[in-house]
């Protein structure tokens, strides 16, 4: 927001300037139009900026002057001296607030409404209201001061763009002049020059980063408006939106931020309108209730690439079709014969909407034809990714239309190319013995630090013979994964000015452009993206992955006293509650310990030497329809999980690593290992009721059969094979399997009210 | 009929015409680096002063065969010219004279609303017919050759 309030001030302060002429001038001739249409723009244009910026008090006023102005245009008004020196006054006080708004000070309201009262006032009354605010502040020297002060900030000059395209290709044909010199300087060996000449050098260096400084502009300035937009534009439609702005530090010529300007917004206020789902709709369609825009730019190459991401609804193509049809019956045919992503880009024709009612924001006038129109003229591409139900992605993509760069000199397929120094992790020597090149069908793998990467070889791109297996290893990390290209030879890295190769050389889309080193060679610079797409190298795992950590909340773990004193974590949304338990709930029994809960037997992990007796508090973990409880001395907090995880020395315990959490080093407890080291609690042993009295030994036994570890039921499911049965005696023997013999009376042996002898009995049959 | 400034060259022993207002000048290209991949056309990039040329082939355009690489990367005698922001040289075997021109209709034979299209009509040489060449169509065909 800084740099377009700076952009603001620097403009009106110039449009003040040109329009004091103008003021004296119509102050001298009220009647002369041309002078009143130019003070009206400005007071529209201050109004415009104004609501925009959220300046109220700048705002106000301008909305006045303009209301006074319009009616003087419209012939309702006379412009009679008291209007013009209210009118004046109030030009005044605006540019007493923009230099109060530059400096971040803060100016009095005093008398802005008797300003503004004087546009209708009657005359008398109007020059005695005006004169009160200069009267009223009579101008002490610190004020004075202040303003000097505030002369000496931040001034700017417009240029134009033709004059500093000469400046800066002047600057780039200076540094490669004095790369030449220095080469040739060097051989001579003269220390006298070297000096001079290194200080030629700085200064060159030292212009040239000025020089580029001039012309770009991070991308910041481009976002700094969208957050205000999609908040407004979602609240006007009674949406909720969340902006998420990466990647603002990538800088553009400035030129090229003025032209992305309008597009951006117009992409953002669609995505708001026509992209976010209503509130109901996404709660219906399972998504948050609050819709997320992303907006994200990045450099790739000599490309800058700004996404602009919504997980709304997508496009409907089907819609899409169907609209353009009523419109134009005539183009059935072409339409039918359309591919997915042609029937995607219909939106890109003139005069759509792909909604039918025109709303506030969007749906009239421009639409995304002019958007594309004007990313095109900016040298650019538009391309969307529709997934429908999910969201819209929108790339555009510019040139970086100047751009020095850090580049490694290679040679690969008898040919020396350069490679962006910031896409290169590394190069590895192959008979350094710290990589090996595994031949895999056609294809190549490298073997990297354990690490497996695929590696493309030019030659094989260019249908060259095969060539001789490689002998460095340039390690390309892109957004979407890394991968190996094989190099015969490194050269050195040097700073190079690229410029855009010709479309004849361009189409073989390996190259992002061309350099000039100072030895006069031209040199092609490779595009590591394009080259691994040529390669039909795919990395869906890493992308999946890079978006799925974006898009979820951070992971929460919750840190616990273990009960064996130990504090560990466990991954919260693996805990299904913390609860309390009464004493006694958690008993050994049947070879394992178990709570019994609701009327159920839980397992309960036993692992940290717990004693069932003592246990209090337990942690219900959940998977996958299987229950755990964990027991633990109490919960203490919960915690963001820490992104660094150290792998734990045994891959089968149930730790699943170290992490630091406030400096300390806790276990991590890895809740599947858990789940899978109790094979026990989840087969449970089946324990069939048979006969007739099956509803009231539900009734009176099942808590003790469960709690003895088994699962009851009163029917057997098919597939299932019940350990054992329960039957009243003179009913057993019809009973699916072996049978325990329940007694109806008292001192028979498993007398059925005996909880002691069942427990037992139960229990030896385990065994 | 005015007749028009011509530059008349030969490539592939073709005798062929450029518009001298279109030709930014005429180059002895020195080294020509490779560039794999691009357009069949393309010998490769070369250095005019502190610019980066593409260096182009257009023979097979014209329909005689290409020279072999090896003689293609020694570079020679070009016709420098600026196609949409982009400097080309466009490799001849020698360049005769500048002389002006009444230009005639490209004969019927001539594919010219099609793969001929950059031949813009033709000269009368000494015992030769002679092809004018628009360098923009020329250049745009060229680049399209895989």
């Amino acid at each position: 927001m800084d740099d377009l309030l700076q952009e603001f001030i620097a403009e009106t302060r110039e449009t003040l300037e040109a329009l004091s002429g103008e003021i004296v001038g119509w102050e001298a001739d009220p009647s002369d139009r041309a002078r009143l249409d130019s003070i009206f723009r400005f007071v529209h244009t201050i109004k415009g900026s104004c609501g925009f910026l959220d300046l109220p008090r700048l705002a106000r006023l301008s909305h006045a002057a303009e209301d006074a102005l319009a009616a003087v245009r419209g012939g309702d008004r006379v412009p009679d001296s008291a209007l013009v020196s209210a009118i004046l006054a109030i030009i005044d006080r605006i540019g007493d607030l923009v230099e109060a708004i530059d400096a971040g000070e803060s100016l009095d309201d005093g008398g802005e409404a008797l300003l503004i009262a004087a546009l209708d006032a009657v005359p008398a009354a109007a020059t005695s209201a005006v004169a009160v605010p200069s009267t009223a502040t009579p101008p002490d020297p610190s004020m004075l001061a202040a303003t000097a002060q505030r002369a000496g900030h931040k001034r700017s000059v417009r240029l134009s763009v033709d004059l500093l395209d000469r400046m800066m290709s002047g600057v780039s044909d200076m540094v490669l002049a004095r790369n030449q010199l220095a080469r040739h300087l060097r051989l001579i060996e003269d220390p006298r020059l070297e000096a001079m000449l290194e200080r030629l050098s700085l200064s060159v260096d030292e212009l040239r980063d000025t020089v580029t400084r001039t012309r770009m502009q991070r991308v910041e300035a481009l976002f700094s408006a969208l957050p205000r937009l999609a908040r407004d534009s979602a609240s006007s439609l009674g949406k909720a939106v969340s902006l998420v702005i990466e990647g603002g530090d990538v800088e553009l010529d400035r030129e090229m931020i003025e032209l992305l300007r309008d597009p951006l917004v117009h992409i953002v206020r669609n995505a708001v309108d026509h992209g976010l789902e209503d509130r109901a709709d996404r709660i219906l369609a399972g998504k948050p209730g609050t819709g997320e825009l992303r907006v994200v730019a990045r450099q790739a190459g000599n490309l800058i690439i700004i996404d602009i991401v919504d997980d709304g609804r997508g496009v409907d193509t089907d819609r899409l079709v169907a609209k353009i049809l009523r419109d134009q019956p005539s183009r059935a045919a072409e339409l039918r014969g359309l591919d997915e992503e042609a029937r995607l880009r219909l939106i890109f024709e003139p005069g759509l909407s792909s909604r039918d009612e025109v709303t506030a924001l969007s749906g009239r006038g421009v639409g995304m034809d002019v958007v594309k129109a004007n990313v095109e003229q900016a040298g650019g591409r538009i391309s969307l990714v529709n997934r429908p139900g999910q969201g819209l992605t929108v790339s555009l993509e510019v040139p970086l239309t100047l751009a020095i760069l850090n580049a490694v000199l290679v040679d690969a397929a008898g040919t020396r190319f350069a490679v962006p120094r910031q896409s290169v992790d590394e190069i590895v020597a192959v008979d350094g013995g710290a990589v090996r090149v595994d031949r895999v069908g056609t294809g190549s793998i490298v073997l990297l630090r354990g690490q497996r990467l695929p590696m493309v070889e030019l030659g094989d791109l260019l249908d060259r013979a095969p060539a001789e297996p490689p002998r460095y290893l340039a390690i390309v990390s892109l957004r979407e994964g890394r991968f190996a290209l094989a190099l015969d030879g490194v050269r050195d890295t040097q700073e190079l000015v690229v410029k855009p190769a010709a479309p004849a050389v361009m189409r073989a889309g390996l190259y992002a452009g061309q350099m000039l080193p100072d030895d006069g060679l031209p040199i092609l610079l490779l595009d590591c993206s394009g080259i691994a797409a040529k390669a039909g190298l795919t990395f869906e795992q890493a992308q999946a992955q890079a978006s799925a950590s974006v898009a979820v909340e951070p992971v929460r773990a919750l840190l616990f006293l273990d009960v064996d004193g130990e504090r560990r974590l466990i991954v919260s949304d693996a805990v299904d509650r913390i609860e309390k338990v009464a004493a006694g709930a958690v008993r050994s029994l049947a070879g394992g310990t178990w709570l019994t809960i609701d009327g159920r037997s839980v397992p309960v992990w036993a692992g940290q030497g717990v004693v069932a007796e003592t246990v209090r508090t337990v942690l219900r973990l959940q998977a996958d329809g299987l229950e755990l409880a964990y027991p633990v001395e109490e919960a203490v907090e919960i915690v963001p999980l820490p992104d660094e995880l150290s792998p734990a020395a045994d891959p089968h315990g149930i730790i699943a690593g170290l992490a630091v959490v406030a400096g300390e080093p806790i276990e991590m407890v890895d809740p599947l290992a858990l789940f899978a080291a109790l094979p026990v609690a989840a087969e449970r042993p089946l324990c069939l009721l048979h006969g007739s009295e099956g509803a009231w030994m539900e009734a009176f036994l099942k808590p003790t059969i469960e709690q003895a570890g088994y699962r009851v039921v009163r029917a057997v499911n098919p597939g299932e094979r019940p350990a054992i049965a329960l039957a009243i005696d003179e009913e057993a023997d019809s009973a699916p399997v072996p049978a325990l013999r329940l007694s109806r009376s008292r001192g028979q042996p498993l007398y059925r009210y005996d909880r002691g002898a069942l427990i037992a009995a139960l229990k030896e049959h385990r065994a | 009929m005015i007749g028009s400034l011509q530059l008349v060259a030969r490539i592939g022993g073709c005798g062929v015409l450029f518009d001298a207002e279109r030709v930014d000048s005429v180059v002895e290209v020195g080294v020509v680096v490779p560039a794999p991949g691009a357009a069949a056309s393309v010998i490769g990039l070369a250095a005019m002063r502190s610019r980066v040329a593409t260096v182009l082939d257009v023979r097979t355009l014209l329909g005689v065969a290409r020279c072999p690489d090896e003689t293609r990367r020694e570079g020679g005698r070009a016709v420098a010219t600026i196609v949409d922001g982009h400097l080309y040289a466009i490799a001849v075997d020698s360049l005769e004279d500048v002389s002006t021109f009444q230009l005639g209709a490209a004969p019927a034979g001539l594919d010219t609303a099609g793969e001929w299209d950059f031949v813009t009509g033709i000269g009368e040489g000494q015992q030769e017919t002679l092809l004018a060449l628009d360098v923009d169509r020329l250049v745009a065909r060229a680049s399209a050759l895989a």
